[in-house]
């Protein structure tokens, strides 16, 4: 590589810089404040850049961007005092859910207002041409990009030192309930906060439409990457947001640039891994005080009498099902085991180990590739490729949790989710082992559990196998270390637990038994994607333990099989069933919330 | 009219109950002190009283204005301050940033403390303007603290343990500024672990056990 091109790679990577910036700052701001970790705020940038495609065939580009911002900015303070605002005192959990019902939402409103395919943006007028810089043409646009991080920058951080609203609002992030005994109202710091975060996200999005199309899948891929970054800088920091976009941006564009754009990933993963293992809160972080949920855990207690007869008439039913003469039930009820499996994993992780894991699918997707490739490509039998399966749920269980144990709380939450998406673009991007976008196909078993019928009775001994080890596994001498490292990892510790090692096994636990789940998916379906391991499928694991209640055993299995029912319903019969299944984790999230206050 | 009055106030923390029937009262520009060791329920008082901690019962009057089912701000902008246990000044912020947070507009008949004021009443503040919080002394902080409610024009402070961990000539100036603030008219409810100190500075003294009033 000659220098010029290394001075326009990292050019490049400055450019790409800013948008990544423009979103983290956004996500920090809100954080700060609020302490919610706004999942919709890639689907701000989203909107931001279909705004902006939108009015720039009307306005001009130019004025575009600015009105674009302000319409999310809009957007974001309706969400904020319709929303949010009633949710500031609920736990974390129940706040991600339902900032991620919001990205069910947007997304659906965009498919509606403008159709699946990518919009292309407008060139800037006036900034259309090439710059030549050091022998090489460069798109004069990508220079404004540069300088756009470094400004608002430098605006944000005159409003945080310069005014009372941000003197204000520093106050806030530190201590809120000292801020609110001096007179300070949340409220509107809150609402501020919120509208220029959103102001920050739909702006980027909008500067961002003369290099990339507006399409539907910027939402989650960029707040994975706003997710990495604030990790990387340091939750709530905005200069630790500037710094680590600038790192990321400039890695990016290096691989990007040496050919290896499969790569990316890896680098942005080997960067978070280094950093975290240095500086667990960030390049200019701090550590987050422990902020306490407001639910107070009650211990799991034994199995009722009743719960008792009720798992007892459920397992009678599950053994005549085959014996009905709908088919399609059958399909139904594997999935629903499948789900239960993977929804009792979660569990073991958020319940007992008291770890909200966003990127459970991970585990549930390596355990269905595994298995999927020891059976097409290895030609293994069943039972080895279900094995495979099991191993490679515990294997990605094992390297991921190791990082993510080092941290609590939503650190924990968002790293698992950036790990998820780590491996989702792997199997997205490897076309050769993975099959890309397309999967793997032709996924059966062997003969002697071709039919419908054997399979089922596979899935349904194994399944209940392991759910009734996971429950077990609640009272013995591991459940009781891992609750109790849960509940004061201080005074566990103290009593001679070794809180991580307790915690980094429930996460290779909680990982195999979703292996094992997503293994028997994959048999089940005779073909996978990548959407197996998406986002949305994680979500779906969170929604299932919330249904059902985080703070019982088997609440998550009840909560798996009405959720998988309510889905498969919703797909079937509603065009927008993404906006529908929002909806629904909406009410679910303020229902619980007005249960519990 | 008591400036402050507490009939039967009740309160606590989820199922755990901390007090447990208090009442006691301050009239205008008067200096009273809560006297109870660790745990007999001082702070939670001031808490309840400032709307940190929900009262389960019982009333809380500030200038005979009902005030216990207000929220914090609301009620700081009442003109009741409250400088918590522990100083809890904003160690990202300076000094000057830490006095913004608590700046409110003078309120009538009460006395207004412009940065100026202040600074006369901790001199050792008006040095250290643009210092960070977290480069500050224990005692320097407890001064900060007092000043950043001062900087709200109460009309009444709650002062939570301001002794605690002084050394003897931080603990000089801090009761020649309550000394001040009595002069100034502001009324002081003051909750203290030693009885040395309460009754320097105290007109009257309550006593305090298990969350009880004796």
């Amino acid at each position: 590589m000659t220098s010029s091109a290394v001075l326009l790679q990292l050019l490049n990577g400055l450019a790409g810089a800013s948008s990544l910036f423009l979103v983290a700052a956004g996500l920090s701001l809100i954080f700060g404040v609020s302490r919610i970790v706004n999942f919709a705020h890639g689907s701000l940038y989203m909107l931001g850049m279909y705004v902006a495609v939108w009015l720039s065939g009307r306005v001009g580009f130019w004025a575009a961007v600015p009105l674009a911002a302000l319409a999310v900015a809009v957007l974001g303070a309706c969400i904020e005092a319709s929303l949010l605002r009633r949710i500031y005192r609920a736990p974390e959990l129940l706040q991600l859910l339902a900032t991620f019902a919001l990205v069910l939402l947007a997304r659906d409103f965009a498919l509606w207002a403008w159709g699946p395919e990518d919009l292309l943006g407008p060139r800037a007028p006036g900034l259309a041409g090439a710059v030549e810089i050091a022998g090489q043409a460069f798109p004069q646009y990508d220079l404004l990009l540069i300088l756009a991080g470094p400004l608002v920058f430098a605006v944000l951080h005159f409003v945080l030192t310069r005014t009372r609203w941000g003197v204000l609002v520093r106050a806030a992030t530190q201590d809120r309930e000292m801020a609110s005994a001096l007179g300070v109202n949340q409220r509107w710091l809150f609402t501020g906060a919120f509208t220029l975060g959103a102001a920050l996200a739909g702006l980027g999005g909008a500067l961002a439409i003369p290099r990339e199309p507006a399409s539907l899948g910027i939402d989650l891929a960029l707040i994975s990457d706003a997710f990495v970054i604030v990790v990387v800088g340091g939750l709530g920091s905005i200069p630790g947001a500037f710094v680590a976009a600038l790192l990321i941006g400039v890695i990016k564009a290096f691989c990007i640039g040496l050919g290896y754009s499969k790569l990316t990933l890896v680098a942005e993963f080997v960067v978070m891994a280094i950093v975290l293992i240095l500086r667990p809160w960030g390049l200019l972080g701090r550590p987050q005080a422990e902020v306490r949920g407001t639910w107070t855990e009650v211990p799991i207690g034994r199995l009722s009498k009743r719960g008792a007869i009720a798992i007892a008439l459920l397992a009678l039913l599950l053994v005549v099902l085959p014996s009905l003469p709908d088919q399609y039930v059958l399909v139904l009820a594997t999935d629903m085991l499948v789900f239960a499996l993977f929804a009792a994993s979660l569990h073991l992780l958020m319940g007992p180990g008291g770890m909200a894991s966003f990127g459970h699918a991970a585990y549930f997707g390596l355990g269905a590739y595994a298995c999927a490739l020891a059976a097409l490509t290895l030609h293994w039998s069943t039972a080895a490729a279900l094995f495979t399966g099991w191993g490679a749920g515990a294997l990605g269980a094992a390297i991921f949790g190791w990082f993510c144990v080092r941290l609590s709380g939503v650190y924990l939450a968002m790293l698992t989710l950036a790990f998820a998406q780590i491996v989702w673009s792997t199997v997205f991007q490897w076309d050769a082992v993975t099959g890309g976008s397309n999967g793997l196909v032709g996924i059966w078993p062997e003969e002697w559990l071709a039919s419908r019928t054997a399979y089922y009775y596979v899935v349904l001994m194994v399944c209940s196998y392991a759910i009734f080890l996971l429950w077990r596994m609640a009272h013995t001498p591991f459940g009781y270390a891992l609750r109790a490292s849960r509940d004061s990892p201080l005074r566990a510790s103290a009593l001679g637990i070794n809180v991580r090692a307790k915690q980094w096994e429930s996460f290779i636990i909680a990982g195999s038994a979703a292996g094992v789940a997503g293994a028997l998916f994959a048999f089940s379906k005779g073909s996978i994607s990548p959407e197996t391991l998406s986002v949305q499928r994680s979500v779906d694991g969170l929604v299932m333990v919330l249904l059902g209640g985080a703070h019982t055993l088997t609440g998550p299995v009840w909560g798996a099989a009405a959720f998988t029912w309510l889905q498969d319903t919703m797909a079937r019969s509603v065009e927008y069933w993404r906006a529908g299944i929002g909806a629904v984790i909406l009410v679910l999230v303020f229902a619980r919330w007005r249960f519990s206050a | 009219m008591a400036t402050l009055e507490v009939r039967g106030l009740s309160a606590g923390y989820g199922r755990a109950r901390v007090l447990y029937d208090v009442s006691f009262e301050a009239g205008a520009g008067e200096v009273i002190a809560l006297l109870g060791r660790n745990g007999a329920g001082k702070s939670t008082t001031l808490k309840a009283m400032i709307g940190l901690v929900a009262k389960s019962s019982g009333e809380v009057r500030f200038d005979g204005q009902r005030i216990d089912q207000r929220e914090p701000h609301e009620i700081a902008r009442l003109g009741l301050g409250y400088v918590p246990e522990e100083r809890r000044i904003f160690t990202d912020l300076t000094v000057a940033e830490n006095l913004e947070v608590g700046r409110q507009p003078p309120r009538p008949a009460t006395a207004a403390w412009s940065d100026d004021a202040l600074f006369a009443l901790f001199p050792a503040l008006g040095t250290m303007r643009a210092r960070r919080g977290d480069r500050m002394s224990g005692g320097e902080q407890q001064m900060l603290a007092i000043a950043r409610t001062l900087a709200g024009n109460p009309k009444a402070i709650l002062l939570d343990e301001p002794s605690e961990g002084l050394a003897p000539i931080v603990v000089n100036a801090v009761v020649k500024a309550i000394q001040e603030l009595k002069r100034a008219g502001v009324t002081i409810v003051l909750a203290e672990q030693s009885q040395r100190f309460a009754e320097r500075v105290a007109d009257r003294v309550y006593r305090m056990e298990r969350g009880q009033l004796s």
